[in-house]
This record gives C-alpha cells, sequence and structure tokens, in this order.
C-alpha cells in the first residue's frame, strides 16, 4: 500500500517534469524547422516568466492556503535588483551566463528578503484581510520603484527619492535607476532555455518542499491551524517560510523577465495588482493546490490572447468570457452535479451494474 | 507518587461571564480521568485553557513538575501535552498516514534544504517517520487506510485518526475531547478497548470529557464533575456517580 | 488657507470613495466576496452620463437618471449570471476570479464601443463655486454637491437598513443565510436588492468623481475601485459608518500627500496607512471581532 502511494507521488512529478521537458524539445524542433513564428518566438520567454510565477504563487495560494495579491510586487523586486546586477557588473563580468546565473541569485534573495519581512507583520492577518494588505505592498513597491533614482560615479552609489539631478553626480557618472524611466541597457541574457531550466529548477523545489516534512507542516496549517498549533507546528515560522520561499522565486521570474527586454520600468500593466490578478487566475483556473495545472493554464491563458490575435480588438472580450464561463463551469455546485450525473464515468459504471 | 497533573485555583472569564471557576485537579501518572458535566459546563473550556487556546486569568497549572501556565499551545504540547478535538479538527487534505506523520513533526527532524534537495537524512528520516506512523495506525486498525485522504474517512475512523495523531507527539498526558460523541454503541465498545490499550502500551495518562455515561463509569478511575464553570464534586468514580448533587445537576430538580 | 482648501478637496473626494466603499462592504457583509467588477459599474455609469449629455445632447437629469438605472440593472444582471451560480462552491477564490473576468469583461465591452481615447467628462453639477475668506477659499459646486450626497446617501441607507423590513433582511442575510432562508426571507431576491443599491450607489460615484475629476476611460474605475475597497477594508468591512470614516480618511490622507509629500507617492501612503491600521486593529476601525470557537 505505502509503496504504492509513494510511487504515485514519483509518477506525478515525472509527468510534471516530462511535460516541461517534452515542451522544450517540441519547441526547440520546431524553431529548427523554422516552423515558430518570430512573434512566438518572443513569447518564449514571457510564458516561461509566467510560469514560474503561477507555480510559486501556487505555493502561497494552494499549498500554505492564503490569498495573495501582491506576487507582481516580488517580481517587481527581483526585477529590478536583479536588472540593477547586471547594469553594474556588465563590464565586470564578461560571462553572461555566469552574470545572469548571479543575477538570478541576487534577485531571488532579494525579493525572498522582502517577502519575510513583509510576511512577518502580515501573515497573522486572515483571507481577504491578507489579500488586500499584500495588495498594497505590492502597489507600495510598485511606487518606491518609480520614484527612486540610484547612480553611480567615482565615489560610489548615490541614491534619490526626487529626481536623477539631486543624485549629484560627478561628470562622467551614470544613471542606473532613472526613476519611473527605471532601467534601460540591461543585458539580455535571458534565453528560452535558461527559462526552461529555471522552470524546473522552481518545480525541483516546489515539489521537494511539498512532498517533505516542511511541506507537511505547510498544508497541515491550511487544513486546519489550531490542530496545526496543537500538534507544536510552529504557524509562524511555516507561514513565513512558505510565503518567502513563494516571493523568492517570484524574484527568479522577475530577473528572467528584466533579462528579456532592453528597458525595464515598473507599469501598472507589468508589476501593477492587475498581473498579481493574472498569475492568480492561472493558479485558481489550473487548480488550487495543483503545481502541474498552474504550468498548463499559465501556458494557455497565456497563449489565448495571441491565438486570438485575429479577432483584433475582441480578443479581450473573448478572453474574458471564456474566464467566467470556465469558471462557472469549474466550480459552479449545479454545474459540478450535472457533470457527475453525465460523466463518462459513470454511463460505464451503470452499464457494467447492468451486465 | 507525585502527580502528573497539578491544577491550582484556574479560572478564566470572557467579558462578565466567568466560563471557569477555582478549577483544581491533580492527576496521577498513568491514571485515566473523566471530566464530566452538562453542556455548558466549562469541561472544554478547562482543556482550551490546559493546552493554552486560553490564556488562564488565573491559577497555575503543572506538568510533570513543569509550570506551564500561559504557556503557547505548540510550547505546552512539546512539554507533553497533547489532545483532540470535540468538533473532530483533522488535516483533511491529507492522507491518513501524512496526518500522523505531521503530529510527529517535532521528533523525527531534518532541514529544509535537506528536504528539497532530497540529501541521505531526508530518506532516512522519512522512512522512520513512515514506519513509526504505520505502527500507529496499526493500533488503531487504519493501517489499510494509510493512503487516503483524512477527510474520506468514516466518522468512527476519523474519531481514532485524531487520537493517533495526538499520541505520535509523544505526549505525556492525552487530552480527549467526548471521544465517543457520534458513535454507535459497538463502536463505544470497541473505542473503551482502544483507550484501555492506550493507557496500558504507551504509559498514558488520560484525560477525557465524555457524556457516555457507560464510557465513565466502564473506563475512568476518577472523576471531576463541573457545573456552570465550578466543580461539583471529585472523587472515584462511584462515589461521585452516586452523589445526589451530581444526579440532580444531570436530571434536574 | 491653502491647507483648508486641501482638506475640503479631501473631504470631497473622500465622499465619493465613501460611496463607492458603501457598495463594496454592502455586497461584502451580504455575499462575503470580494466584488472586483464593482469599479467597472463606476466607469459604466460615468460612459452612460456621457454618452446620454455629450453624445446625444440629452438634459442633464436624463443622463443622471438613464446612468443610475442602468447601472442598477447592470449590478442586478452580474449578479445573477456570474455570481449566483458560484454561491456554495467549494472555494471562496471562483467567484473572486469570476469577477475579475466580469471586470475585464466591462473593461473590454468600453473599450469597443468608446475606444481607447481619454474622453473629456462634462461635469454634471451646474451649481457655481463658493468663495470663502475674500476669495482664498474656493469651494467648486462639484465638492459642494458631492459632499451632500454623500451625506444624504449615508442618512438613507441607515434608515433603510434600520427601518424597513428589506434593510432588515438584509442584516439578517449577512448575518446567516441559512437561519434567514428559514425565517421566510427571500435571500436571492435580498442579495439581488444588495447588488442593486450598491451598483446605484456605483453610477452616482462614478458622475461625480468624473464631474471634479473630468477624464474617462474604460479604466477609469478600478483604481478609485481599489481605494473605496481600502477605505471598506480600513473602516471595517460590513460597517456603514466604518465604509464613511474610512473613506473620508483615505481621501484626506491622498489629497495631502500629493499636496505635500509627494504625487507620485500618494497612492503608497495610502496604502501604507491602510496597512499600518490593519496591523494594530486587523478587522479595520470598526470591524467586528471575530474569533474561531475550538
Amino acid at each position: 500500500m505505502k509503496k504504492l502511494k509513494i510511487s504515485k507521488t514519483l509518477k506525478d512529478n515525472i509527468l510534471t517534469y516530462g511535460i516541461v521537458i517534452l515542451a522544450y524539445l517540441i519547441m526547440q524542433i520546431l524553431i529548427g524547422t523554422g516552423n515558430v513564428s518570430s512573434l512566438m518566438q518572443g513569447l518564449l520567454v514571457p510564458l516561461c516568466v509566467y510560469v514560474i510565477l503561477a507555480v510559486s504563487l501556487n505555493l502561497t495560494v494552494g499549498i500554505l492556503g492564503e490569498l495573495s495579491l501582491g506576487h507582481a510586487g516580488f517580481m517587481c523586486v527581483g526585477a529590478f535588483t536583479g536588472a540593477f546586477f547586471s547594469k553594474c557588473m556588465q563590464d565586470v563580468i564578461s560571462i553572461s551566463l555566469l552574470r545572469f546565473i548571479l543575477a538570478i541569485v541576487i534577485g531571488a534573495v532579494a525579493a525572498g528578503i522582502i517577502g519575510f519581512l513583509i510576511g512577518m507583520p502580515v501573515l497573522r492577518l486572515r483571507g481577504d484581510y491578507l489579500a488586500i494588505v499584500t495588495l498594497a505592498f505590492g502597489e507600495i513597491i510598485k511606487n518606491i520603484i518609480n520614484v527612486l533614482y540610484i547612480g553611480k560615479d567615482s565615489r560610489g552609489f548615490h541614491f534619490s527619492l526626487k529626481d536623477s539631478l539631486s543624485l549629484g553626480l560627478e561628470e562622467g557618472g551614470t544613471v542606473i535607476i532613472n526613476g519611473a524611466q527605471g532601467i534601460t541597457g540591461t543585458p539580455k541574457d535571458a534565453t528560452f532555455t535558461m527559462g526552461i531550466l529555471l522552470i524546473i529548477l522552481t518545480l525541483i523545489i516546489v515539489l521537494n518542499l511539498i512532498h517533505s516534512r516542511d511541506g507537511r507542516a505547510i498544508m497541515s496549517i491550511r487544513d486546519n491551524l489550531i490542530a496545526a498549533e496543537s500538534v507544536g507546528i510552529n504557524i509562524t515560522k511555516y507561514k513565513l517560510m512558505a510565503f518567502s520561499i513563494s516571493a523568492a522565486l517570484a524574484g527568479v521570474a522577475g530577473v528572467l523577465y528584466a533579462h528579456n527586454l532592453s528597458s525595464l520600468m515598473a507599469t501598472p500593466k507589468n508589476f501593477g495588482y492587475n498581473m498579481s490578478i493574472m498569475i492568480l487566475v492561472f493558479v485558481v483556473l489550473g487548480g488550487i493546490g495543483n503545481i502541474r495545472g498552474s504550468i498548463i493554464s499559465a501556458v494557455i491563458l497565456t497563449l489565448l490572447p495571441e491565438l486570438l490575435r485575429g479577432l483584433s480588438n475582441y480578443r479581450m472580450l473573448i478572453y474574458s468570457i471564456i474566464l467566467i464561463a470556465m469558471m462557472l463551469f469549474n466550480w459552479s455546485p449545479k454545474f459540478i452535479h450535472l457533470r457527475e450525473k453525465y460523466s463518462l464515468k459513470r454511463l460505464f459504471r451503470k452499464n457494467r451494474e447492468v451486465q | 507518587m507525585a502527580a502528573l497533573l497539578e491544577v491550582k485555583n484556574l479560572g478564566i472569564s470572557f467579558g462578565g461571564l466567568r466560563a471557569v471557576d477555582d478549577f483544581e485537579v491533580s492527576i496521577k501518572k498513568g491514571q485515566l480521568y473523566g471530566l464530566i458535566g452538562p453542556n455548558g459546563a466549562g469541561k472544554t473550556t478547562v482543556f482550551n485553557l490546559l493546552t493554552g487556546v486560553y490564556k488562564p486569568s488565573e491559577g497555575v497549572i503543572t506538568l510533570d513538575g513543569t509550570n506551564i501556565t500561559g504557556l503557547k499551545t505548540i510550547e505546552i504540547n512539546r512539554t507533553g501535552i497533547a489532545r483532540t478535538f470535540q468538533n473532530i479538527r483533522l488535516f483533511k487534505e491529507l492522507s491518513v498516514i501524512d496526518n500522523v506523520k505531521a503530529g510527529l513533526h517535532n521528533h523525527y527532524s531534518y532541514s529544509t534544504i535537506e528536504g528539497i534537495l532530497r540529501m541521505p537524512n531526508y530518506f532516512k528520516m522519512e522512512k522512520a517517520m513512515t514506519e513509526r506512523a504505520m505502527e500507529l495506525l496499526h493500533v488503531f486498525e487504519l493501517d489499510n487506510e494509510a493512503d487516503y485522504l483524512a477527510a474520506n474517512l468514516p466518522y468512527g475512523k476519523q474519531r481514532k485518526l485524531e487520537i493517533a495523531r495526538a499520541l505520535a507527539t509523544e505526549p505525556k498526558l492525552l487530552l480527549l475531547d467526548e471521544p465517543a460523541a457520534g458513535m454507535n454503541p459497538n463502536e463505544t465498545m470497541e473505542l473503551m478497548d482502544t483507550i484501555r490499550f492506550v493507557r496500558d502500551n504507551f504509559d498514558m495518562t488520560i484525560l477525557l470529557i465524555e457524556h457516555d455515561m457507560k464510557l465513565v463509569s466502564g473506563i475512568c478511575e476518577e472523576l471531576t464533575v463541573l457545573n456552570f464553570g465550578r466543580i461539583l464534586a471529585q472523587g472515584s468514580t462511584s462515589a461521585v456517580l452516586n452523589d445526589p448533587q451530581v444526579i440532580t445537576a444531570y436530571l434536574g430538580e | 488657507m491653502s491647507f483648508i482648501s486641501y482638506l475640503i478637496n479631501g473631504i470631497s473626494l473622500g465622499s465619493v470613495y465613501a460611496i463607492i466603499a458603501l457598495g463594496y462592504t454592502m455586497v461584502y457583509g451580504i455575499a462575503k466576496m470580494l466584488n472586483f467588477a464593482h469599479g467597472d459599474v463606476i466607469m459604466v455609469g460615468s460612459f452612460t452620463v456621457f454618452f446620454a449629455i455629450s453624445m446625444q445632447g440629452f438634459p442633464t437629469m436624463v443622463g443622471i437618471i438613464l446612468s443610475v438605472v442602468l447601472c442598477t440593472l447592470l449590478g442586478i444582471t452580474i449578479e445573477y449570471i456570474a455570481y449566483r451560480p458560484l454561491r456554495g462552491a467549494a472555494s471562496s477564490l471562483a467567484v473572486l476570479i469570476t469577477a475579475i473576468g466580469v471586470s475585464y469583461f466591462l473593461q473590454n465591452v468600453a473599450l469597443l464601443i468608446f475606444g481607447a481615447n481619454t474622453k473629456a467628462f462634462t461635469s454634471v453639477v451646474t451649481i457655481p463655486a463658493i468663495k470663502l475668506a475674500e476669495g482664498q477659499i474656493i469651494i467648486s459646486g462639484e465638492t459642494i454637491v458631492t459632499i451632500i450626497s454623500c451625506i444624504i446617501i449615508m442618512i438613507g441607507l441607515t434608515l433603510f437598513i434600520n427601518k424597513t423590513k428589506a434593510g432588515q433582511a438584509m442584516l439578517a442575510v449577512s448575518e446567516d443565510k441559512g437561519a434567514a432562508q428559514l425565517m421566510g426571507i427571500n435571500v436571492n431576491a435580498t442579495i439581488s436588492l444588495t447588488f442593486a443599491i450598491g451598483s446605484a450607489l456605483a453610477a452616482i460615484a462614478g458622475m461625480l468623481l468624473c464631474s471634479a475629476y473630468p477624464s474617462l476611460t474604460p479604466y477609469t474605475g478600478s483604481m478609485p475601485g481599489i481605494k473605496a475597497f481600502v477605505a471598506a477594508v480600513f473602516g471595517g468591512i460590513g460597517s456603514i459608518p466604518g465604509a464613511l470614516i474610512g473613506g473620508i480618511v483615505l481621501g484626506i490622507i491622498e489629497i495631502l500627500s500629493k499636496a505635500y509629500i509627494s504625487s507620485q507617492m500618494a497612492d503608497a501612503i495610502v496604502f501604507m496607512v491602510l496597512i499600518v491600521v490593519l496591523l494594530v486593529k486587523p478587522t479595520g476601525i470598526l470591524g467586528k471581532k471575530i474569533q474561531e470557537k475550538v
């Protein structure tokens, strides 16, 4: 019995990794044979970004069971610290792979620390209150980045929250983060292969965490906080652990995102609450707590507007209708009842009973 | 022999309401002790005070010589009190065995890094946890359901799983909050055997809240009766159950 | 003197937030859901006024009535089609995502009809501004109307809930749906009524907001919607006086931060105040404390 279960988890995980690797191989073959439009090729890295975001948010929403609407804020922290590092080190570290890996580490650590600092006070709030506070934090992060100026000259780094002039740079000094204009000229180190490797790294961290002692502790808090306390599980520690790891992985996605663009700005579109909500949509549609589901829904929902491009102005409208319809179909008690009543499985079972 | 649990002058108020007042009890190691009383008498509140869910307004709780008054729930659990709940609180979306493994959390340890990188210690500890959990499940005849989701267990087995999970934390004292609630007479008989078995084989001291008088008189050695938050009677089971005051409290005047 | 002007502007903006927050708070209280589409109902209301007055040349009053009626119907329809089927769903996230879907839907319908260009909204207020302190303080007609509307709505709504049968039914349903149903209250009708009132208020808030800040796009409603929700949470969600306090405080903080600290940081400051309040009082200023029974 027990053996069976281990192999079931293992089978499940192999399937998840397998899908990612297979998708990668198929894409590589299609690119090699020239069957992928340049538009589609441009979408590959963003796809990886969204997959990482969805999987990491699922750690907070599905595994820890807390609603966070500030995931884009952590992505924003990762993007800016990562890009800042790469920009500074562009001339120092010439090996782009090494520079990119270091940027990933730095972005992840920075986002993880911010996640930890935010999580410490707010994780004791419950449900919708936590949701609105994380949304608020996401907006604050975006706002601060928009007024942040950092420059560098021979005397070192200079900071300002006002404008680039008040940095007081010497002649020859450079502005690295220029307020609302953000960072320009980040090396384009992100590649599709790198993105896939980062997805696999994310999966290893998240899946192995879930199927470990810590993961059990996190899920026991989700299922019943009072009971978890009664068996001696440290609620604060594990809530913070899940939240910070989730934030750090969002940071990784941010670094990948930043190194795919020549100019990085914090706008409502990429780092605002709308982005956090979009990631949440991926998670919920893919199945709360279902990691593989997050991957698949992130890919489908990112491609959907592109596939609907032919419908030009109607595409986002259709997207919204599909979203509502899918939610009703998947979650409405009435629909679930109907589905169970007329499901194929049941029809088969009936046949068997007749025999 | 010194008492394992010693409670003196325990009390708590909610707003103006005196929920528990001047509660005292002394439970010896290995004892099967019953806490009874009409609905709303404050029995579960006593459990919540003992396990740190509520902070007592006054009084002292000593477990095995350690003062645990005012400690947090997790600290009290680590000192050696585990409990079950009146309204079952399982980790519903976890498997039966994972519920027990969550109970083993503080006794088999490996770091997060070892878990994520699947280092040798992870496999060693997980294997040990699985073995220990299966032993416990075997005691409660739940080993065949080890991979079921806890939510899918029938009611009686959910109650048993809760006891198994509490035992996994290796307590000195086990608190059972209405373990027989919702069970039929057969299941109750079986449960009585299990409780005795746990006491004998785990060297456990057990304090239980119960309404089923057959169970109480069948297994408890001593009783405390609560009424309106105060102790109405205390002593050996037969003496307490024949106390006219107790009979009045239960049957009304 | 300028401080007083800013304060009055803050109260005016806060009044708009309060009116929107009322819709949020009522819907949350009764349906226990974050209605993310509420902000977009505001936008629909404003576009209706814009369409009626600026494009069709109808009288102002006609535009206002049309907008309120349309939003009321819209609110009822949204609840009926998108939210009601999900009542009793296994996860409360389901209806949240559906609300997001509805929000996208409304934005994109507006985008298709009116395009993405910013529209100049003609104020629906016709009364002149008042000059005080020898012209040092000017209170615009919009400000006066907004504050008065907010007061009237607050009083009206409080009376409605406390004095009418339908209002009492709302309270009952928000306490306990099952029990309310057993007492013979039509739960579905009560929830529809709540959405109707909330959406009508959104329409009023929309025209007041756009009269004071006359630029209109399909996304006009989202940020005020979010901020009004913050105001509702700030004041204690589910509480009507809480929505008023939350809205006004938020409006004042926003305007004063814009004036004295930094216009770019104003939103961040508003959100920071929210966080501090929630950390001190986890259910908002007037929120009820809820403890789980063990």
